[in-house]
């Protein structure tokens, strides 16, 4: 009898928080790209402590997230590989830009300090084909004349999952590595001929902070945080660059978004002389007509106050907002192809 | 006449308690039979039904394929219009690390068994048996993160290298000792799945070894034999049955391990005959791809899945026959 008051009771107040929690709070789910996992996780802390609707982004890469928005398991997709037109059209999903970011190298060999090392675009590809083998080989030491390198094998450090940070990354050695384009091309799984695969941004950034003498790509805010070795590169211009915020604006202010063909734009290797030359966009998959109205309205609100007042964050993460012009032709989107009754 | 029909009637009346009772009995039987017959039938169903969606799923990749896939090392989802995918690399991986797992677990599990039940004081016997035990209930992504911080640095930094400079000269080792020493690598992750399986080997060595009959060991000492002779002669050979089934389930363990593998194994589908640089195995191959794998890709991780269930099987069926033929030999 005591028992059975107990389990009843118990079940009653359950049911009575779960209807009380459904009518305060909304939670907006999305998955995708790790790339911007920074930004939106801090995005979402500051969303929720104003509007105590929370966020739920499930950072499993670019190519699980788009595969979950087209199983619509979530709200939105968000992938740093952008779609197509065409599979933007057959899937009936609308693309829009959230914010920019940079994707850097990392290194993790002794003595060498954040910037000193300098690389470039075919010398980089190189070590990625496995054609460079050790870190003192010439024509790193070519760049590198006042850095002391070991005659230690690199280990390379890539993606093992379905990424946009790869696309983005084997797009840029595609444009300035022949050999990379003709052998393996662009992707976001490619078969990399080296190295070891690591889930995730995190994961590449674990594994160079563990290995020795290895050199991973990561976005920016990754390698901040964890304090790892940047490398400065070499851009289109020929000038020598270090990871800023102001290189990254510089290659970002060369985009041309068009509405039309789902705002595709890819920012590697962009012109200019301050210009960082491994500059990402990352994006947002929704449905054009969802079958759940009222949770794609809530997540359409969240990246309206993230455009509106995401900026500042953003850019303390070294993340670049998206110019005024683009948030308006992106909310004018919205409001004619989006479903909201 | 009046008392045959008395006696007759009480007969009567005692046989038809009797099979009241015994019939009361018929119904709660026959639950219980049909209970427990439907259990072990939902078993098989379960079992059957895996087998075929397994086999459903990687039907597609069957087709596209073929024998091919069991052959081919290259591993290229991305390919259009359609993916060259071969399960080379992963079956590779697999055999090596369960492999060298076996090797270095068994004898190291089987020593621990002699020692506890041999010449372990009793004191330290308990506390020695709750540690093995305590190993087995760690969550083996404990495992794998204790591997990529702890172990593998060590390993890679100081035993690695000691072992490449030893075999440089050695014309077959050294293929298989070769540089440069990786960090994710099939080694590393062998050791991991070692010390995961150790405890299950230890633990049903331990128990099958204390069932051997104190008289025979008893009477092997008083003829003048060494305890390690006692091992050998009396121990392992009366407890042969239940030993390999221990190895059996350990290697099981080791042949689906994910999570601490895909950890500390690199995730290269790359075959280069040294166990120090990375692969990777078919779990670990699954757990990588399949969140964002569509398609042919999809179906290829699932055939990988049913080729794991194959090649386990095949284990099994292995050690039986194998203990069969001793059983054969040994006249029973």
């Amino acid at each position: 009898m005591k028992f059975n008051t107990i389990l009843s009771s118990s079940l009653i107040a359950g049911m009575a928080m779960f209807g009380l929690s459904n009518v305060q709070a909304a939670e907006i789910t999305g998955a995708g790209a790790t790339f911007p996992y920074p930004i939106y996780s801090k995005w979402a802390d500051a969303y929720k402590t104003e509007t105590n609707n929370a966020l739920n982004y499930a950072s499993v890469g670019s190519g699980a997230g788009i595969k979950q928005i087209q199983a619509k398991t979530v709200t939105f997709g968000a992938t740093d590989a952008p779609l197509t037109a065409q599979e933007l059209a057959k899937d009936g999903m609308a693309q829009f830009p959230m914010v920019m970011g940079a994707i850097v190298m990392v290194v993790n060999i002794d003595g060498v300090k954040p910037g000193e090392l300098v690389l470039d675009g075919k010398t980089l590809g190189d070590i990625y084909l496995g054609a460079i083998k050790t870190w003192d080989n010439d024509a790193i030491k070519k760049l590198n004349a006042n850095v002391k390198l070991p005659s230690a094998a690199i280990t390379v450090v890539r993606r093992s999952d379905g990424s946009g940070t790869s696309f983005n990354f084997t797009d840029y050695l595609a444009k300035v590595n022949a050999d990379w384009k003709s052998k393996i091309g662009v992707g976001q799984a490619v078969e990399w001929p080296a190295g070891v695969g690591a889930k995730g941004n995190e994961g590449i950034a674990g594994n160079v902070a563990q290995t020795k003498n290895s050199i991973g790509y990561v976005e920016y805010a990754y390698a901040k945080q964890n304090n790892l070795t940047y490398v400065s590169m070499i851009n289109a211009a020929g000038k020598k660059v270090s990871p800023s915020l102001a290189g990254f604006q510089a290659a970002a202010s060369n985009a041309q978004w068009k509405s039309e063909e789902g705002f595709y734009q890819i920012l590697t290797n962009q012109p200019g002389d301050a210009s960082w030359p491994m500059t990402a966009a990352t994006f947002i998959l929704m449905y054009k007509d969802p079958s759940d109205k009222a949770a794609s309205a809530e997540a359409l609100k969240f990246f309206g106050w993230a455009y509106d007042k995401g900026g500042k964050a953003a850019e303390e993460l070294d993340y670049i907002p998206m110019p005024a012009n683009v948030v308006t032709m992106v909310k004018a989107m919205w409001a004619k192809d989006i479903k909201s009754k | 006449m009046s008392d045959l029909t008395v006696s007759a009637m009480a007969d009567l009346t005692a046989s038809t308690d009797r099979s009241r009772a015994l019939s009361a009995f018929k119904l709660s039987d026959k639950t219980f039979y049909w209970l427990t017959r439907i259990s072990a039938l939902t078993v098989l169903f379960i079992l059957g039904g895996i087998i075929l969606s397994l086999i459903v799923g990687a039907w597609p990749a069957m087709k596209t394929f073929g024998f091919d896939f069991l052959i081919t090392r290259r591993w290229a989802p991305q390919l259009s219009p359609s993916p060259i995918l071969g399960a080379l690399g992963p079956i590779y991986g697999t055999i090596v690390t369960s492999f060298i797992a076996m090797l270095i677990a068994v004898p190291v599990g089987i020593g621990i068994a002699v020692f506890l039940t041999e010449f372990c004081p009793p004191s330290l016997r308990r506390s020695i048996a709750i540690a093995i035990e305590l190993l087995a209930g760690i969550p083996s992504i404990i495992y794998g993160m204790w591997g990529f911080f702890v172990l593998a640095p060590f390993m890679t930094d100081y035993f690695m290298p000691a072992v490449i400079a030893i075999f440089e000269n050695v014309p077959v080792l050294n293929v298989i000792f070769a540089g440069p020493p990786s960090y994710l690598s099939l080694f590393n992750a062998s050791l991991v799945l070692a010390i995961m399986i150790l405890p299950f080997i230890t633990a049903i060595a331990r128990d099958v070894f204390e069932t051997v009959p104190h008289m025979l060991k008893e009477s092997a000492y008083g003829l003048g034999c060494t305890t390690s002779e006692v091992v050998k002669n009396i121990i392992i050979p009366f407890t042969r049955t239940g030993i390999i089934g221990g190895i059996m389930l350990a290697l099981g363990r080791a042949l689906g391990e994910t999570m601490a593998v895909t950890f500390i194994i690199g995730n290269s589908f790359q075959i280069s005959g040294s166990i120090f640089s990375p692969g990777t195995t078919i779990s670990a191959a699954i757990a990588s791809e399949f969140a964002e794998a569509s398609g042919v890709h999809m179906s290829a991780l699932i055939l990988l899945g049913l080729l794991l269930f194959v090649l386990t099987f095949i284990v099994l069926a292995a050690a039986r026959y194998m203990l069969a033929r001793l059983e054969m030999k040994q006249g029973k």
